[in-house]
């Protein structure tokens, strides 16, 4: 049997989160913490948390699983579980609404910060704005994100000033748009960047690398965005 | 754009620069240090290596970059910990007599080299 170990919290009843302990029978099988979830949901209809398509795209559900963050419905028991125990906490660092559902509204903050969209002040295409296979290739690595928080709720840096530090997945995106030849707003886009807060809190401890899900490398972002600060500036 | 009117150069880029610089100038003295004390030194041989001018250049330079290294490096250590974010408004009290603390040792620390390197 499983030992599963469940953070519960629910503002309205509890005075403070505790961890509920589940015997959970895999049948042999390898599941997905997602399944395990779900089952154990099946008993006990009150444990909550954010899930939708189940298969890795949408990001809804990522969690501390075995003190690592990950997506759980693309994370095999194999991969986490060690000595037969299966630790399921909500994301660090951001404020708890009820069980492993966590309030991700600074971590929106921050990436609406970096406006997410094309800029582009030259009069439209007919048709559509154009690039070369080249520059597409310099989005791959980038667009790739499904903004599921994993890297930024591992990063201590994010968790010291998530309201003044924009984190690994809003650098991530920061770049993607940096790096985008149909973009115009290059200039204005790094001003808003320079100060010692937004970029430079990351100390490139490459904790984002190491959980993403789908192993993207927003150190290496961030990187890029240093170069292009400094190349501008010096 | 965060503003931060008590970080070394007021921009992200700036203090980075600076960290990396002061930190291989640093390096590069205290390897130098190392050296002479490990072949062997006495009061006389310390005394005429640092009455070279290019010794004294040297170390003013080396401390100079130990006080920008320390305040930027001390900086984002208080700006992390001591925030009112983490413990209310005892956060800013805490933060600004520390970084208070540190620019008056820094302060110190420069002057006093500064007498030391050129009065003897």
């Amino acid at each position: 049997m499983l030992q599963v170990s469940i953070y519960r919290y629910n503002p309205e009843t509890d005075q403070q989160p505790w961890m509920q302990d589940f015997q959970f029978d895999t049948e042999g099988k390898d599941l997905m913490v997602l399944d395990v979830l779900e089952q154990i949901k099946a008993q006990d209809s009150s444990v909550t948390y954010r899930r939708s398509c189940r298969e890795g795209v949408c990001g809804s559900d990522g969690l501390n699983i075995n003190g690592k963050n990950g997506l759980a419905c693309i994370t095999p028991l194999s991969e986490t579980v060690k000595n037969n125990k299966l630790v399921i906490r909500p994301l660090p660092g951001l404020p708890v609404i009820r069980d492993l559902v966590v309030d991700m509204s600074l971590f929106y903050a921050q990436y609406e910060k970096i406006q997410p969209y094309l800029q582009n002040n030259t009069p439209a295409p007919a048709i559509e704005r154009l690039q070369t296979p080249e520059d597409r290739a310099k989005l791959d690595g980038l667009y790739e994100c499904i903004l599921c928080a994993c890297c930024s709720t591992s990063c201590p840096s994010f968790w010291w000033n998530p309201d003044r530090f924009i984190g690994p997945a809003g650098l991530l995106q920061a770049y993607r748009f940096l790096a985008d030849s149909r973009d115009t707003a290059t200039d204005d886009r790094l001003s808003r960047l320079d100060d010692p807060f937004s970029v430079f809190r990351c100390h490139g401890i490459q904790n984002c690398v190491n959980v993403c899900p789908k192993g993207l490398n927003p150190t290496r972002a961030i990187g890029h965005i240093r170069t292009m600060l400094l190349t501008r500036a010096t | 754009m965060v503003t931060a009117v008590t970080s070394f150069g007021r921009s992200g880029t700036s203090d980075w620069l600076v960290q990396r610089v002061s930190g291989v100038i640093l390096l590069a003295y205290f390897l130098f240090i190392g050296w002479v004390v490990l072949t062997g030194v006495d009061y006389a041989s310390w005394k005429a290596l640092f009455a070279q001018t290019w010794v004294k250049v040297f170390s003013l330079m080396a401390l100079l970059s130990l006080a920008a290294h320390a305040w930027i490096g001390l900086w984002a250590v208080v700006t992390d910990y001591l925030t009112e974010r983490l413990m209310g408004t005892t956060g800013n009290v805490l933060r600004i007599s520390a970084q208070l603390v540190i620019a008056l040792v820094l302060f110190v620390y420069v002057v006093w080299g500064v007498q030391i390197l050129w009065g003897y």
